[in-house]
């Protein structure tokens, strides 16, 4: 297996220009929301809203405002986390997800059959169907680019480096070293989100530094896997399966009285 | 990653499970259930309840065939749909054991088969077809039919439930309890489904009736067990119910489907003491309002897209 790759965002120098998600729509050859008719979302500066089947890279605006002049803007360019231990491969049905040599998590789009599992199984709401292939789509980390050793199209357009491309372990020490400039410089709210390889989900392959609680970025605080229900829940319906066996038991077995009244009656056994 | 207050599962995307899945759950849920429900009357009755065995082999039937077209109108790729039973890249067999979903497709075409023998054994027996093999109408053959899919027809009944809890969604996510809750009303919508299909045959014996009822009563006090259960385990997902679909589930699942058959049941109701038809028509409002609150409750949560609920 090649080196495991990903990204690492550093929030705090993402300034909103969205870049990335127009290298990743051009590469990619995503198709536009609408027929390419300008739609605007009416709640935010930004009009994109949400990752989607058709945008894999989205740049978040989190505007924090208490008046017009009173607040800050936070920016996060938001992408398929490529999980280490993903909840979208877990439950395919149909094998179509599959992790690459990179590490990587990708959705073979010829094996999808769009049954939507996987978007009820990921953690972070990033899966989402794609109209015009009728099948869940996600980013690839761009597979195609890392195969013939190029750098994925989102990270080579960022401008500020807000998102960094590379081997994880080479990320997880820059990461460590700019949370640590920030905590110096008195960024006391700085974090790392996802870099931690024992923290849930076995550490995300794409990790951010934000500088606020995750659920303020959308995020998770605890991204866990689906298959953590199975087992209790499995375990309830056997104990539902039960009781209702018994319950059929009773009401519906063959009784006493009913014996009289058929061997008055002449009634023959089961056949 | 620190401490929680919004649900993380509130962070996730919904899949659009709507209306093929609802109805699925509703007329697999019969399916699987009159199916064990057959298999224990056929086990365990006696030769009067015969007429009723038949009947919830022939609901089974067509129960599963309606649900295997359901499920593949719902994939955005139809004509994929054997991509859950064969590897489409390697033609081997497509099974995973830790996945619902999989283990679901593998459990429906097999209770469809057993489901297809069965109806054929209560068809020869009837003598409404002639063709067949010979031993589709022998005891072993009928016993072991039984008791198999018996079995499947349980596994039909629940899974459905454990595949949503297999999930990071909201409310489904949230609680354990949903497997045993479909179960359950599995049970009673099959029963209320046999009791409305037998009052229209002459084969059908009164008492045989009687025992459905029964039955269906006792599955219906569980099913109001299973589903204080399951909001008590939803912890902060409860708040979900705070809203039109909260409204719903304690006026038409609890209240129409659950409470007052019971009442009618019991002979509270004078009204409609008389008329077990119509406890059971409100069984199966109750089971399917069920399905309805419990997919659709989780659906309108998408934080991302902005559609939140609004307690």
């Amino acid at each position: 297996m090649a080196e495991a790759m990903g990204f690492f965002t550093d929030t705090t120098v993402c300034i909103g220009c969205k870049a990335c998600e127009v290298a990743c729509k051009s590469w990619n050859q995503l198709p536009a929301r609408e027929g390419g008719q300008p739609e605007l979302s009416g709640i935010s500066y930004d009009n994109t809203v949400q990752l989607s089947g058709t945008t894999w890279r989205h740049v978040k605006f989190i505007e924090q405002f208490d008046g017009p002049y009173n607040g800050r803007w936070l920016m996060m360019s938001d992408v398929c986390k490529h999980c280490v231990q993903a909840g979208c491969i877990e439950v395919c049905p149909t094998g179509a997800i599959i992790r690459t040599e990179f590490d990587t998590v990708v959705i073979q789009s010829d094996v999808c059959n769009g049954c939507r599992a996987c978007i009820a199984g990921c953690p972070f709401g990033v899966i989402d169907m794609n109209p015009v292939s009728g099948t869940a789509q996600k980013c690839t980390l761009c597979y195609d680019r890392m195969s013939v050793g190029l750098e994925p199209a989102c990270s080579k357009a960022c401008p500020t480096d807000s998102i960094q491309f590379g081997p994880i372990d080479d990320l997880r020490r820059r990461a460590q070293t700019r949370l640590e400039q920030l905590q110096s410089q008195g960024e006391t709210r700085a974090q790392l989100y996802g870099a931690d390889p024992e923290g849930p989900v076995g550490g995300l392959n794409s990790f951010y530094l934000l500088v606020d609680e995750p659920e303020v970025y959308g995020l998770p605080s605890q991204p866990k896997l689906p298959s953590r229900n199975l087992a209790s829940s499995a375990a309830g319906s056997v104990v539902g399966a039960a009781v209702l066996g018994a319950v059929g038991l009773v009401t519906l077995r063959k009784r006493r009285s009913e014996d009289v009244a058929e061997s008055e009656r002449g009634g023959q056994p089961r056949a | 990653m620190g401490g929680s207050r919004v649900p993380d599962t509130f962070f996730t995307t919904p899949p659009e499970w709507t209306w093929w899945i609802i109805f699925y759950f509703f007329i697999g849920g019969i399916a699987g259930g009159s199916f064990f429900i057959a298999s224990l009357l056929y086990l365990f009755g006696r030769p009067s309840d015969r007429p009723v065995v038949r009947l919830g082999y022939y609901v089974a039937f067509v129960g599963v065939v309606i649900s295997g077209i359901l499920l593949i109108l719902d994939l955005h790729r139809p004509l994929r749909f054997w991509h859950m039973l064969i590897e489409s890249n390697t033609g081997n067999l497509m099974f995973k054991s830790w996945t619902p979903m999989s283990i679901g497709s593998w459990g429906l075409l097999l209770f469809g088969l057993f489901a297809a023998l069965a109806a054929l054994s209560a068809a020869r027996e009837e003598e409404r077809v002639r063709w067949g093999p010979g031993f589709v109408v022998g005891r072993g053959f009928r016993t072991v039919v039984a008791i198999i899919g018996g079995i499947l027809g349980f596994f039909l009944a629940g899974y459905t439930g454990v595949l949503l809890s297999v999930s990071n969604r909201p409310v489904w996510a949230d609680s354990p309890m949903l497997g045993a809750l479909f179960l359950i009303s599995a049970a009673s919508t099959a029963a209320a489904t046999l009791i409305l299909l037998g009052r229209r045959r002459d084969a059908v014996d009164a008492a045989s009736l009687g025992k459905l009822a029964e039955f269906d009563k006792w599955a219906l006090i569980l099913e109001l067990v299973a589903i204080v259960v399951f909001l008590v385990t939803l912890g902060a997902a409860v708040q979900v119910f705070l809203s039109v679909w909260g409204v719903l589930l304690v006026l038409g699942v609890i209240g129409a489907g659950i409470l007052l058959p019971l009442a009618i049941g019991m002979g509270w109701v004078k009204r409609w003491s008389t008329k077990p038809a119509t406890a059971a028509v409100l069984v199966l409002v109750g089971g399917f309002l069920l399905r309805v609150v419990t997919l659709l409750s989780s659906e309108q949560v998408h934080i991302a897209g902005h559609r939140v609920i609004s307690p």
